[in-house]
């Protein structure tokens, strides 16, 4: 089994499957109903997204492994999501500011993976672009409102920048599986990520009267399994029903 | 001139023609659709709480994306509703304000608890289904709005129905402890789901002026006798026992007799009692007030961009 890319895909699903976790917590609590549904609406395509990946990394485990095999039975030191995704809600700025900072990356990442030389994943890029354009552009619009809103959001948006921002470049941290990805041309091009994520942010801190912060420490671990104390216990409750019940059909 | 408008408005009733918001209404019809519009509305709305709740703990992705789904359906319904009861002239906010204060009810089933994955399914195959039977003839009451917002509700609610079936035909396809869970489940939610469809005929004095502006077709015991007879045939595709010992076919009268519900615990959920009252409106609220600076900025937001445009074309 080729290792790097097995790495790769769980990195990419469990990304997709923390965050869409975490906004899926908030379904039925959002600030207006049409802001409740669009975050679930993310949520579902985020799942989606896992699925389609999980599926591909099932098939290259063999062993009969399965998505939820995959999602439900590993311990949080064999997950590697970014640890941005895995932090908590908080308010709706914090959730918000998240969600930017992610789809920003991925947007840029995922055009690269439209081209990858290998096929599934170039399929499942395929088929996600779409909902990822979609997830920028109301994450961005979020950013803009809250930026340039009142004082209020202003200084909540602001609030969750001093929170998140060291977490944002452990997503240009290429650990060996990526490098060895993208040796391979299964994740081409991936050094330009960066520049093209800092345009991004840039343009839109601008747009929302708002400050890019200087590059001071920055967190990172996720990647390797190293996580912060968090996903324990997102990993509990989401696993929950096949812990207890193990090897069942639901 | 009143007693002249109130015989053209029945007469058009009768010829089954529609009434459009534009339309003149009694009063005493526009204040029974605003409230059983809102209730149905805040229905939608608080009955995403026991159904999100289990969410985080779906047991597999597959199930996982298929509740999200449902639940945001449930929103959408809400949406639509609120829009059907603002066209009789009354608007969300008020209508959220009369939820949170107690003033506006919401149906009492959503104010038990889930307290296992088999409650997910049988909160589609009995509350989804008892919803259908209970909104079905709503797709053609004769309030244009609300008509057609059932509609649409109404194919969801189908699916939802089929859905929760599917849930608890796995379960009782499966272990010894699924199929305990799946019994349990079915045990607390048959009797809070027969309560869905209100009073018995006897005391809901509604009921006639309803039906006489066919916002109602059919009476509380006839939908609930309908409930129940599709629903003791489908126990048996589950092998789960509906827990009613008085639950058997009448030869008769063509249907199943059953046993008494506990109206005493109906109206202490409807005062307030239920296990989770106080839960639900305060989820509700918390949101709602958490949410305020959200939707002020969101205005302030707008209003800035407004202005810059006006500037620009000045
Ligand atoms: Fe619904
Ligand atoms: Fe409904
Ligand atoms: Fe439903």
């Amino acid at each position: 089994m080729a290792n790097h890319l097995h790495d790769f895909l769980i990195h990419l699903g469990d990304n997709a499957l923390i965050l869409g976790h975490r906004l899926s917590e908030l379904t039925s609590h959002g600030p207006v109903l049409e802001q409740d549904m669009a975050m679930t609406n993310i949520a579902l395509d985020l799942v989606g997204q896992t699925r389609n990946i999980f599926q591909v990394a099932a098939k290259l485990q063999g062993n009969g492994a399965t998505e939820d095999s995959i999602a439900y039975t590993r311990d949080a030191t064999s997950y590697k999501n970014i640890l941005l995704v895995e932090q908590k809600n908080g308010d709706f700025a914090k959730t918000v500011l998240r969600q930017f900072f992610y789809d920003a990356f991925n947007y840029h990442a995922y055009q690269r993976l439209l081209k990858s030389s290998n096929k599934d994943i170039a399929a499942i890029a395929e088929k996600a672009i779409k909902e990822i354009t979609y997830h920028l552009k109301w994450s961005a619009e979020w950013v803009i409102r809250l930026g340039d809103g009142t004082e209020e959001s202003n200084s909540r948006i602001n609030a969750a920048i001093d929170d998140l921002w060291p977490y944002t470049e452990e997503m240009f941290k290429f650990t060996d599986y990526e490098l060895a990805c993208h040796d391979e041309g299964i994740f081409p091009d991936i050094h330009g990520i960066k520049a093209e994520w800092d345009e991004e942010v840039k343009n839109i801190f601008a747009e929302a009267t708002l400050t890019v912060p200087e590059d001071g420490w920055m967190h990172d671990g996720g990647k390797r399994g190293v996580h912060s104390e968090h996903l324990g216990f997102l990993l509990a409750e989401m696993q929950f029903l096949q812990r207890a019940y193990p090897g069942q059909q639901w | 001139m009143e007693k002249n408008l109130n015989d053209i408005f029945q007469a058009k009733i009768d010829r089954e023609e529609k009434i459009e918001p534009k339309d003149w209404m009694p009063d005493a019809y526009r204040k029974t659709l605003i409230r059983q519009i809102s209730q149905h509305a805040h229905s939608e709305i608080v009955g995403m709480l026991p159904e999100g709740n289990w969410i985080t703990r779906a047991p597999t992705l597959r199930r996982k994306v298929a509740l999200m789904a449902k639940v945001q359906d449930e929103a959408g319904h809400g949406l639509y509703l609120y829009s059907a009861c603002e066209t009789l002239g009354i608007d969300r906010d008020t209508l959220f304000e009369q939820l949170h204060s107690g003033k506006a009810k919401y149906s009492s089933i959503f104010n038990y608890p889930t307290l296992s994955w088999a409650d997910i399914g049988s909160i589609g195959w009995l509350v989804d289904g008892a919803a259908i039977m209970n909104q079905v003839p709503l797709c053609r009451c004769s309030y244009g709005p609300y008509a057609r917002a059932m509609v649409r509700v109404c194919k969801e609610e189908s699916f939802h129905q089929r859905q929760g079936f599917e849930i608890l035909l796995n379960l009782s396809k499966g272990s010894d402890e699924q199929k305990a869970m799946l019994q349990e489940s079915v045990n607390r939610w048959w009797w809070p789901a027969m309560m869905m469809f209100g009073p018995s005929d006897a005391d809901s004095p509604n009921t006639q002026q309803s039906m006489q502006w066919k916002i109602k077709r059919f009476t509380n015991d006839e939908l609930r006798q309908k409930f129940v007879d599709i629903c003791y045939e489908q126990a048996k595709i589950l092998n789960v026992t509906l827990p009613d010992p008085d639950i058997k076919w009448n030869e008769e009268r063509g249907h199943y007799d059953f046993g008494e519900i506990n109206w005493d615990e109906f109206w202490q959920v409807v005062k307030g009692n239920g296990p989770c009252n106080k839960e639900r409106i305060a989820a509700r609220k918390t949101a709602w007030e958490e949410g305020a600076w959200v939707r002020e900025a969101a205005v302030a937001h707008a209003n800035k961009r407004a202005a810059r445009k006006t500037k620009k074309v000045a």
